[in-house]
């Protein structure tokens, strides 16, 4: 079968930097394609050249045959190539149909005027086409993310188009509505519609992808047939070398309890949670999306007003009421939103890096640069954050580094219980080691950890024990020693023994 | 300290346009690059760059204050009201700076406290302050009271040949330029601005910094009316009307972000000069001040304009 997208030698540079050499990639019709390499790796820069928002240094690109050059993205999307952002791009005021059809609106003749009914008539159809059941009147912004990225493939499916570019889609959806997307994903190859997947989720690729493709480094390594290669090998195409274990060993010894939660209770959010953390221990916190995960970790960091409940610190009762109380009991955060709520994007890493630890670096109110700028020297050096200056603006790093500029400004603090919000999201497969070795290094020395995260294997692989959070309730601990699988988890986890 | 002479050459757009301002007004008259004129300039800019520093922290976190022009009236009615009922000039001039702190307090008290949007809370103290002036001066001007010489001396006197409002707004400068580089202040007031809430979450005391912010303006605000107060050797109830637009005209054509986060001291410095230096250029080349309104506007729009292309 021709291939519908075939990328040939493509280079390119920034400021002589090399970002791409030499890179080959195909896209057949009806083909789920897997792209994946480490952040940094040239995914995102092959993507942009594909779709016109950069021009290639080399190389070929041909779309259906013929050679191209798109000078933006409109006219990629002219010849059927739509992109799915990670960030979607709907408007949350506004219905489906009116979302699926903006810009492009049927008017009656050029009145202006909207003919609404045709308009949602036409949203229902390419709606049914992926199997989905949304009304098209519905106000976009009331609907679930899942929905509203369905939302956005409906879009592009009525701007008729043949190959879906997909970054990271499945990052902010809930398990079930993961699996609705995969549904979703396979009507559309069905309908001969291909798509390029970008995720550094393993378990997802194997689950519904074609073919993968990797890059490392700007360089091109290989195309595999999925039923024709496995994860240890994909991983080590991807890093170079052999990482070892996913997760590292754990081998702390665990002391006596930091951390005592009593009865916390906010009435919608959760109900009567209980549990506790001890010293040198990683605590994982397991639930479905929405389940409230994160408001319960709010709530105890202070940030978010409780109705009931108590919180002991090394068995002492304390309050909390605001987060600077939080961080003066020993307690640190780091949020699942690194972008909204970890870092301020354009202070430099050095700014960040020290933010809520300036009274270290300061006398009177006033910077001692010297101090300061070990401080954040140590810290980068300590969590090998990869920078080529601390001045650089945050913005400028890699997911997975600037996930380490936000572990490295709350180890400043020398907490002795931090909280972790799914510390590895949109971070890269050696990112991902590095920091569960920081984590193991935490341990080591005395402090307790809470994770949350929704990728079961990240639970199983790194914790002590499992707490699992449904609907605002604890539903289960287990302790990870025994044996425990993803399905006890999902079962806890939905609430239910049969679902 | 290499970094205090780093400078980033694509912040110095407002500086290259403030040279090419005044080397075009220097050809169209004699009369503009005489000390004298210049020290004229400097002294009337005074006003404007006080209350402008002050806009530049507030704007750096993402707020807006309208009520400087009101806090300032107010200010300037005490002071001289004080004085006019026979009070020290020194002790008058305290309470009225006192004043505009607590007003520029209670604009943060309503803004953290009370949720209230910034544009909101301060259109609405605008209104309160001024009316609060008017009915302390019953709507008159307030004159007549003993010229005392600390009062004489803010608004009117000489420190070495140089009027003492562009001293005093010197100083200020350069302090409010070390507290933005290099304080803990400072810091957080770009933190907030840039993000608010990734700053609660790190523990810092967001609230408490705003109301400072807005103190701070409300202080400053007040000095900027007890110079004016002292130039006039009167009150005006009616004194700084619509003086927030040339105040944000300066923070917004120095570069500083109207979304926060991202700005300096020294180009709202350099664009109070250029609304200045305008302002002068237009009334030496007698220039009617209708058109002057327009040439003033359209200049902060090129400004800006030429700022945002700078930046895609």
């Amino acid at each position: 079968m021709t291939p519908f997208i075939e990328m040939k030698g493509i280079k390119k540079a920034f400021h002589k930097h090399q970002v791409l050499t030499g890179v080959d990639f195909e896209v057949k019709p009806g083909e789920v394609h897997a792209l994946m390499g480490e952040n940094g790796a040239g995914k995102s820069t092959l993507m942009k050249i594909l779709t016109g928002i950069y021009e290639r240094d080399a190389g070929t690109v041909t779309v259906g045959g013929k050679e191209v050059h798109y000078k933006s993205p409109k006219e990629a999307e002219a010849d059927g190539i739509a992109v799915i952002h990670q960030e979607l791009n709907v408007i949350p005021t506004l219905s489906v149909a009116e979302n699926i059809f903006l810009g492009r609106e049927k008017t009656l003749s050029f009145t202006g005027v909207i003919r609404k009914r045709e308009m949602e008539e036409e949203a229902k159809k390419y709606l049914e086409q992926l199997g989905v059941s949304i009304s098209p009147k519905e106000l976009v912004g009331q609907l679930s993310v899942g929905k509203q990225q369905i939302i956005e493939i409906a879009k592009a499916l009525s701007l008729n188009a043949k190959c879906l570019i997909m970054d990271e889609p499945t990052a902010a959806l809930t398990e079930r509505e993961i699996q609705i997307l995969f549904e979703v994903i396979q009507s559309l190859k069905e309908k001969g519609v291909s798509i390029v997947y970008i995720s550094h989720r393993m378990e997802e690729i194997f689950t519904i992808c074609d073919r993968i493709s990797i890059l490392r480094d700007g360089q091109f390594i290989g195309t595999k047939r999925i039923p024709d290669t496995n994860f240890d090998e994909v991983v080590q195409m991807m890093v170079g070398r052999e990482i070892g274990e996913r997760y590292p060993e754990r081998d702390t010894s665990i002391g006596t309890e930091r951390l005592r939660v009593e009865g916390l209770t906010l009435p919608g959010v959760c109900e009567d949670v209980s549990f506790s953390v001890r010293s040198g221990e990683i605590l994982g916190v397991a639930g479905l999306m929405g389940a409230g995960r994160s408001e319960i970790m709010e709530m105890i960091f202070g940030a978010r007003k409780k109705k009931k409940g108590d919180i002991y610190i090394n068995e002492k009762r304390v309050t909390i009421s605001s987060p600077q109380q939080a961080i003066a009991h020993g307690l640190a955060f780091i949020t699942e939103d690194r972008k909204q709520k970890g870092l301020v994007l354009q202070m430099s890493v050095r700014e960040n890096l020290t933010l809520p630890t300036m009274k270290k670096v300061s006398r009177a109110g006033v910077f001692q640069s010297q101090k300061e700028q070990a401080m954040v020297k140590d810290l980068i050096e300590r969590l090998r954050i990869k920078t080529s200056s601390p001045e650089l603006e945050v913005k400028s790093l890699s997911g997975g580094n600037q996930q380490k500029v936000v572990i490295g400004k709350w180890l400043g603090t020398s907490p002795s219980i931090l909280i972790l919000d799914e510390p590895t999201r949109g971070v890269d497969v050696g990112a991902k080691k590095e920091i569960y070795e920081i984590m193991n290094e935490l341990t080591r020395n005395g402090v307790a950890i809470i994770m949350i995260s929704s990728e079961l294997p990240e639970v199983l692989g790194m914790s002590d024990r499992i707490m699992v959070i449904c609907e605002g309730k604890v539903t289960a601990i287990f302790d990870n020693h025994d044996e425990v699988d993803q399905e006890m988890i999902m079962t806890a986890a939905t609430g239910g023994e049969n679902s | 300290m290499k970094r205090a002479i780093e400078f980033d050459v694509k912040k110095l757009g407002p500086l290259i346009g403030f040279i090419l301002l005044c080397i075009v007004l220097s050809f169209l008259s004699d009369n503009f690059l005489t000390v004298n004129n210049w020290l004229n300039i400097l002294r009337q800019v005074s006003i404007n760059s006080l209350i402008a520093f002050g806009m530049t922290f507030v704007i750096l976190t993402g707020g807006i204050d309208l009520s400087v022009g009101s806090v300032l009236a107010f200010s300037s009615a005490l002071t001289a009201g004080m004085m006019a009922s026979g009070m020290d000039g020194m002790m008058a001039m305290m309470i009225g700076l006192m004043a505009g702190v607590l007003m520029g307090a209670l604009n943060g008290v309503i803004i953290t406290k009370g949720k209230v949007a910034p544009f909101i809370a301060t259109l609405a103290t605008m209104t309160i302050f001024r009316g609060a002036t008017l009915v302390y001066t019953e709507g008159r001007p307030i004159t007549g009271f003993s010229d005392q010489i600390a009062f004489q001396m803010i608004g009117r006197g000489y420190f070495f040949g140089i009027p003492v409002p562009v001293v005093l707004m010197i100083v200020i400068f350069f302090i409010l330029m070390f507290v933005l580089r290099k304080t803990t202040f400072g810091r957080h007031t770009y933190a907030i601005g840039g993000n608010e809430e990734a700053s609660r979450l790190t523990g810092l005391h967001v609230d408490r910094l705003k109301i400072w912010v807005y103190a701070l303006t409300g202080g400053l605000s007040a000095l900027a009316g007890i110079i004016l107060t002292s130039r006039l050797n009167s009150a005006q109830p009616t004194a700084g009307t619509a003086y927030e637009l040339d105040a944000i005209a300066a923070v917004v054509l120095g570069g500083t972000s109207l979304s926060g986060g991202r700005g300096w001291i020294f180009g709202t410095f350099v664009g109070a000069l250029i609304i200045g230096v305008l302002n002068n250029g237009l009334n030496l080349l007698n220039v009617s001040s209708f058109y002057q309104q327009v040439i003033k506007g359209g200049v902060i729009l090129l400004a800006v304009i030429l700022d945002r292309r700078k930046e895609a």
